[in-house]
C-alpha cells in the first residue's frame, strides 16, 4: 500500500509563554465586547434589527430637525431638548439591550465561566455598565452631532456661528451623558435580577414609565415644596430636572425652569448622584453574590 | 512541589450547614479524582480552591498560591469546568472560547489561535463555527473543556466532565481528561460521584464525605498491597482450601473461587505446589485486583 499523502500531523498540545494581559486589558475588552452587543455587531441579523431601528429613527429626526432650520431657520428644538424629547425611545432601547447585555448571560449559566478567570467580579457588572452607558451616549449624542454638523455647515457667522453653536453641542452632550448613567445604572441593576429577558424588558418599562404618575399626582398638589420637589418621583422627571438646573436656557427657553423646580436644583443633582451611586453599589452586590454561587 | 494544600478547612453556611469540615488534604501534581457523594462537598471545595468562596476558617493553597488572598494569580492558572450548562446557545464555539481566552488575558490574536487549537484538542475541530445551541450533550462538555484549557493552565478544575453522557461519550471523555493529564503536562482534578469511573484514569484519589476527609492516597499504593489471587479447581475445592489454611495462608471462599491474599511471589508457589500435590485440576489461577470501592468500603462501610 502507498504511503498515504496528505497526512494531517497532530502537532500535540502546544504550551503558551506569551504575553497575559492585566486587568485592564480584560476589562476593555468585555467593555468592547458589550458595545458590539448592545449594536448586535457580530451576533445575529435579528439582533441588530432594534439597536438600528431606534438608532435609524432618532437620526432621522435629527436630519429632519437640521433641515428645517437650514430651509427655514427655524430652531425646533435645542440640543438638550432633543435628549428629553427621545427619553421614551431610550427608555425601550434600555428595555432590550440591558437583558441583552445581563440576563442572557445569567440564563445560560455562562457566569460561572466569567468568574472562574482573573478578572475580579466587579469588574463584569462595571464592564456593562459601562457599555450600556456608551451605548446610550452614542444613541442621543450622534443625532446630536449630525444637527451640529448641519448647523455648522450652514451658519451665516463664519467660525463665530461655529463656535456659538459648538458651545451649544457640549452641554447638550454632557445632559445626554447624564441621561445614559442614569438610565444605564436603573436598566441594568432591574436586568440583573432575572435571567429572563421578557421579564426584565418589562421590569424596566414598568421603572421609568409607572413612576412618571406619581410626579404628576405630586405636582397638582397644594404645597408648592411638593410641586417643586414632584420630579424627584420617577428617573426621567428627575434627569430633566436636573437638566433644568444646570442648563437653564438651553432646556427650558424663557426661563421657566425656576418655576417648577424653584430653589431645589441642588436636591435634584444630589439625589441624581446617590441614584446612580447606590445603583452601582447594588448591582456591585448583586454580583458578589451570583459569583459565589 | 505540592499541587493543593489544605488544612483544618472548613465552610459552614450561616453557621448552621457544614459543607466542608476540618479537612486536611495534600496532593502532589497529576490526576487527582475527587470523589464523594452529592453534596459531600466537592463543589464547595472547588469554589474555595477557585477563591470565589472565603473558607470559614482553615487555610488553603493552590500552585503554591493563597486563593482567600490573592484569587486573580491562582484563577490565572487554573481553568475550570463547571457542572451545570453553561454556554449562551447562540454563540459558536469558535466565538465563546475566544472570548473566554481574552477574558483570561490573552491577547486577541492569540485567543483566536488557542480557541481553535484547543477546540480541536478536545476533537470539536469542524464543527466550531456551528452555533452552541444545536451541539449534543457529549460536544457541550467537549466546549466547557475546551474554554477551560484556552488560557494553557497548570491545573484543571473539572466538576463531574461526564455528566449526562452516554456510556461510550463517558469513556471519550476519561480517555480525553488523561490524555490532558498525562501528555499536555497539565494537572487535572475530577470531581465524581461515581468512584469507578474516575479510579480509571486517575493516580490519586481523594475521597470525602460530608465535607469529611475519608481516604486521600495514591491509587497505585490503595491497590498494590492488596492484590488477591482468585484460584479456581473444578473438583476438591474444600480439600484445597483446608491444605492452603494448613500452609498458613488466610484463604477465604466466594462461591466457586477461593482468595488468597498475595504477598508475595512466594504465593504462587505455596497455591501450586498445594495444587499439585493434591493433584487436583487447576481451573484458573489470576491476580485479581482490588476496586478501590471496596478499599473504601471496608474502611468505612457506612459509606461506600
Amino acid at each position: 500500500m502507498p504511503e498515504p499523502t496528505g497526512v494531517i500531523h497532530d502537532i500535540g498540545y502546544q504550551r503558551y509563554t506569551g504575553p497575559r494581559l492585566g486587568r485592564r486589558h480584560v476589562f476593555g475588552a468585555l467593555y468592547l465586547h458589550g458595545l458590539r452587543t448592545a449594536f448586535g455587531l457580530g451576533r445575529s441579523a435579528k439582533a441588530k434589527i432594534f439597536p438600528w431601528l431606534v438608532m435609524g429613527i432618532v437620526l432621522v429626526v435629527a436630519a429632519g430637525l437640521t433641515a428645517v432650520r437650514t430651509q427655514l431657520g427655524e430652531v425646533v428644538m435645542t440640543y438638550a431638548q432633543f435628549a428629553d424629547t427621545m427619553s421614551w425611545l431610550v427608555i425601550f432601547f434600555v428595555a432590550v439591550v440591558a437583558p441583552e447585555l445581563v440576563s442572557r448571560d445569567l440564563l445560560s449559566g455562562v457566569l460561572p465561566l466569567y468568574f472562574s478567570r482573573p478578572l475580579p467580579r466587579g469588574d463584569y457588572a462595571l464592564a456593562k455598565l459601562g457599555a450600556l452607558a456608551t451605548a446610550l451616549w452614542l444613541l442621543l449624542g450622534a443625532p446630536q452631532l449630525l444637527m451640529f454638523l448641519g448647523a455648522a455647515f450652514t451658519t451665516d457667522d463664519g467660525m463665530r456661528g461655529v463656535w456659538n453653536e459648538l458651545g451649544d453641542l457640549l452641554p447638550g452632550l454632557l445632559y445626554a451623558a447624564l441621561w445614559a448613567v442614569v438610565f444605564a445604572s436603573i436598566g441594568l441593576l432591574i436586568a440583573s435580577l432575572t435571567g429572563k429577558r421578557a421579564f426584565a424588558a418589562g421590569g424596566i418599562v414598568a421603572v421609568f414609565l409607572m413612576t412618571a404618575p406619581i410626579v404628576g399626582i405630586l405636582s397638582i398638589m397644594p404645597s408648592r415644596t411638593v410641586n417643586e420637589l414632584a420630579m424627584l418621583g420617577s428617573p426621567t422627571a428627575l434627569v430633566h430636572a436636573v437638566g433644568q438646573y444646570t442648563l437653564g436656557d438651553l432646556l427650558v427657553p424663557g426661563g421657566q425652569g425656576e418655576d417648577q423646580i424653584g430653589g431645589f436644583g441642588p436636591v435634584y443633582l444630589a439625589v441624581a448622584v446617590l441614584l446612580v451611586a447606590g445603583c452601582v453599589a447594588l448591582l456591585l452586590m448583586r454580583y458578589r453574590k451570583v459569583a459565589a454561587r | 512541589m505540592t499541587l493543593l494544600a489544605t488544612e483544618s478547612l472548613t465552610k459552614t453556611y450561616g453557621g448552621r450547614v457544614t459543607a466542608l469540615a476540618d479537612l486536611t488534604v495534600s496532593v502532589e501534581p497529576g490526576i487527582i479524582g475527587l470523589v464523594g457523594a452529592n453534596g459531600a462537598g466537592k463543589s464547595t471545595l472547588i469554589k474555595i480552591l477557585l477563591g470565589l468562596l472565603a473558607p470559614t476558617s482553615g487555610r488553603v493553597s493552590v500552585l503554591g498560591l493563597d486563593p482567600t488572598t490573592d484569587p486573580a494569580a491562582v484563577r490565572a492558572r487554573v481553568g475550570y469546568m463547571p457542572e451545570h450548562d453553561a454556554l449562551p446557545p447562540d454563540l459558536t464555539a469558535a466565538e465563546l472560547v475566544t472570548h473566554l481566552g481574552r477574558m483570561s488575558g490573552l491577547p486577541r490574536t492569540v485567543a483566536r489561535e488557542r480557541a481553535s487549537e484547543a477546540l480541536r484538542h478536545v476533537g470539536l475541530h469542524e464543527e466550531r463555527h456551528r452555533a452552541v445551541g444545536g451541539y449534543s450533550t457529549g460536544m457541550k462538555q467537549r466546549v466547557k473543556l475546551a474554554q477551560a484549557l484556552v488560557h494553557d493552565p497548570d491545573l484543571l478544575l473539572l466538576d463531574e466532565p461526564t455528566n449526562g453522557l452516554d456510556p461510550a461519550g463517558r469513556d471519550a471523555m476519561l480517555a480525553l481528561i488523561h490524555r490532558i493529564g498525562t501528555e499536555f503536562g497539565i494537572s487535572v482534578v475530577v470531581c465524581s460521584h461515581l468512584l469507578g469511573e474516575v479510579e480509571r484514569i486517575c493516580d490519586t484519589l481523594v475521597a470525602i464525605d460530608g465535607g469529611r476527609l475519608l481516604r486521600a492516597d495514591r491509587v497505585a499504593a490503595m491497590t498494590s498491597a492488596t492484590d488477591v489471587l482468585a484460584v479456581e479447581v473444578s473438583e476438591g475445592t474444600d480439600d484445597l482450601a483446608a491444605r492452603l489454611a494448613g500452609l498458613g495462608l488466610p484463604v477465604s471462599r466466594e462461591g466457586r473461587l477461593l482468595l488468597v491474599p498475595l504477598a508475595d511471589d512466594a504465593t504462587y508457589d505455596q497455591i501450586l505446589g498445594a495444587v499439585a500435590e493434591l493433584d487436583l485440576p487447576l481451573h484458573r489461577l489470576d491476580q485479581r485486583r482490588h476496586r478501590v470501592a471496596e478499599l473504601f468500603a471496608t474502611r468505612e462501610p457506612s459509606h461506600a
